[in-house]
């Protein structure tokens, strides 16, 4: 549905984006992962025909948007990071002009404002004035807009941005429920949105792409060997935590042994496994065998988090870290 | 065209639901009032003294009341025309409608047309004020109504292109006061051009005063329709929002 090849954009002082091509298939929901100033915003500019390429070729459904911004404009519905609404004008009123421009007329126009309306929630503030509307109710309204000609492709900027948490739920559940009729874009820079929203995620930092997958494969690639995280107590004594790091140690198939966190009676240990070879029960076995209490033994599942700082972290960073490892 | 008008009528609206054209509406009334009221005033004494002193030489409605003050309607305009344009693309560009207005299927030129149309819409709501006051001369007197609707036809098409060059400016900042001001003084300048033939004739001179948005009224305000005059204006404002369309345009090459 949507092609990237080899996008460049160059602003008069900086490179915002910087060579970096990818594909997102018809209906599949998309995360556009960065920080701040990675380029997302200007990316998804260049997508609705905002801002023209420097460099490279970008096709929505077929079209350049270059050559034939128009046939792409048409299929296109964008929400862009500030909902673009007129402060003066009712919900109704607002639907109604955006859905003339976007070429809608008559019933069909009625229906559609209707139809989005109703889909967004925003059914009990139709005839409000868009300025007095809550933060929550502009961000839907602005979905509302983007949707009402029923474009094949959504493209959504920082769509939960500024929003309390109970909306950025309502906005997530919203957003996976549109993913079937449409083709969905949506850039954010919080992490769990990803996971939570998204099947496919791509990566960028400093306008360059870091990595596309899927959400899952990128979990399971950072992970690499499995570690599991260990809670040990002592029965009615303090915990010698020596000895139970020499224990644990001992157990084959366990590569490292990390006090994480250390208290009286308790202590919290990160067991880094070889691969595959890690048995859980071994682990259980041992404790229990060696008089303490097992409070909690559960795989340290890398949240995307980690993923994205071990694929975005600098080079010096990633040094850094290579030399912790080698003795000093 | 379709989508000009579907811009035409939200601008018209948003002109209409803000104070903006209420307010212009009524500087206008009133100043034009004023200024119409003490020049009739003026007008029936001076009749009354020449019809006392024995002159027969009749006054003539249309060259001694109504030009004049045809002319003054374009002096208050020059005050008006920026608070007409200023917001036009400023204000999009300071919401972030402009965002918007750019991923739709719509082309530059028809945004620019409807904005345009709406801000000449305004200004011809403002003229049919000063028509009203014109009205009462009708029901008194005897003016000769064509050279009127000549001198109408005249004002507006300078605000037509005083309106284009403002949509012009306003595509140049995100700051409505900025663009307004500046429009402003972009006015007053081509307004007293013209002031530069009347002590020199060179060629500069000339060129200067040919640029004068005033000079070419001159025409229209005796009633008289001359095509030289009325292309002037034409093409000042298919000047202005070519430019505008320019500004748009390296607006996203730029930027
Ligand atoms: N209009 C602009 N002019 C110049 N530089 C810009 C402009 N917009 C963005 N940038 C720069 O481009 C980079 C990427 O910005 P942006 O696409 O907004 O990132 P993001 O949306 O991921 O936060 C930043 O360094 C930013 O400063
Ligand atoms: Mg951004």
């Amino acid at each position: 549905m949507i092609n990237v090849k080899d996008l460049t954009k160059r602003y008069a002082r900086t490179v915002a984006v910087d060579g970096i091509s990818f594909d997102v298939g018809k209906g599949q929901i998309v995360g556009f992962l960065g920080p701040n100033g990675a380029g997302k915003t200007t990316t998804m500019r260049i997508l609705t025909c905002f801002l023209p390429p420097s460099d490279g070729t970008v096709t929505v459904a077929g079209f350049d948007v270059l050559e034939q911004p128009l046939e792409v404009k048409k299929r296109i519905g964008y929400l862009p990071e500030t909902p673009p609404i007129y402060q003066e004008m009712e919900t109704d009123e607002y639907l109604r002009f955006v859905g003339q421009l976007k070429g809608l007329t008559g019933a069909e126009l009625e229906r559609r404002i209707n139809y989005v309306s109703e889909r967004c929630s925003i059914s009990d503030v139709r005839k409000k004035l868009l300025g007095k509307l809550s933060k929550g109710y502009r961000q839907r309204v602005g979905l509302a807009q983007a949707i009402i000609h029923n474009p094949d492709v959504l493209i959504l900027d920082e769509p939960t941005a500024g929003l309390d948490p109970k909306q950025i739920n309502e906005t997530r559940d919203l957003i996976r429920s549109l993913a079937g009729d449409h083709t969905i874009i949506l850039s954010t820079h919080i992490l769990p949105e990803v996971e939570q929203t998204c099947e496919q995620v791509v990566i960028i930092n400093k306008g360059r792409l870091v990595a596309t997958d899927s959400v899952r494969n990128l979990q399971a690639r950072a992970r690499g060997a499995e570690s599991v995280v260990l809670e040990v107590a002592g029965r009615d004594t303090a915990l010698d935590v020596g000895k139970v790091q020499q224990r644990l140690q001992q157990i084959a198939g366990v590569g490292g042994v990390v006090l994480r966190n250390q208290f009286d009676s308790h202590a919290v240990f990160e067991i880094e496994g070889q691969k595959g070879a890690l048995v859980r029960g071994d682990l259980a076995r041992a404790v229990v065998e060696s008089g303490w209490d097992l409070n909690e033994l559960r795989p340290a599942a890398m949240s995307l988090e980690e993923v994205f700082l071990q694929l975005t972290g600098s080079e010096a960073q990633a040094q850094a870290a290579g030399a912790e490892g080698v003795p000093a | 065209m379709r989508n000009a008008w579907i811009i035409c009528r939200k601008e018209l609206s948003s002109y209409f639901v803000s104070p903006v054209a209420y307010f212009l509406l009524t500087m206008f009334a009133v100043v034009f009032g004023f200024f119409f009221w003490t020049a009739l005033g003026y007008f029936a004494n001076a009749s009354l003294q020449m019809q006392m002193s024995g002159q027969t030489f009749p006054l003539n409605l249309n060259e001694q009341l109504i030009r004049p003050l045809l002319q003054n309607v374009s002096v208050i305009s020059l005050f008006l025309i920026p608070m007409i344009t200023m917001r036009l693309f400023a204000e999009e560009k300071r919401t972030g409608t402009i965002e918007l207005l750019a991923t739709s299927p719509v082309r530059d030129l028809e945004i620019i047309i409807g904005k345009w149309l709406a801000a000449m819409m305004l200004y011809a709501c403002l003229l049919i004020f000063t028509a009203l006051n014109f009205a009462f001369l009708f029901k008194y007197g005897n003016p000769d109504w064509k050279p009127l609707l000549v001198a109408y036809l005249g004002l507006l098409l300078q605000a037509g292109a005083l309106l284009a060059i403002g949509t012009f400016i306003s595509t140049l900042t995100k700051n409505q006061i900025i663009a307004g001001a500046a429009t402003f003084g972009v006015a007053l300048l081509m307004f007293v051009l013209g002031w530069v033939g009347e002590y020199e004739s060179s060629t500069w001179a000339r060129v200067l005063s040919y640029l004068s948005i005033n000079a070419h009224l001159e025409s229209f305000s005796r009633g008289v329709l001359n095509s030289k005059d009325a292309v002037f204006y034409i093409s000042m404002i298919f000047f202005g929002l070519f430019l505008t369309a320019r500004s748009l345009e390296s607006l996203r090459w730029r930027s």
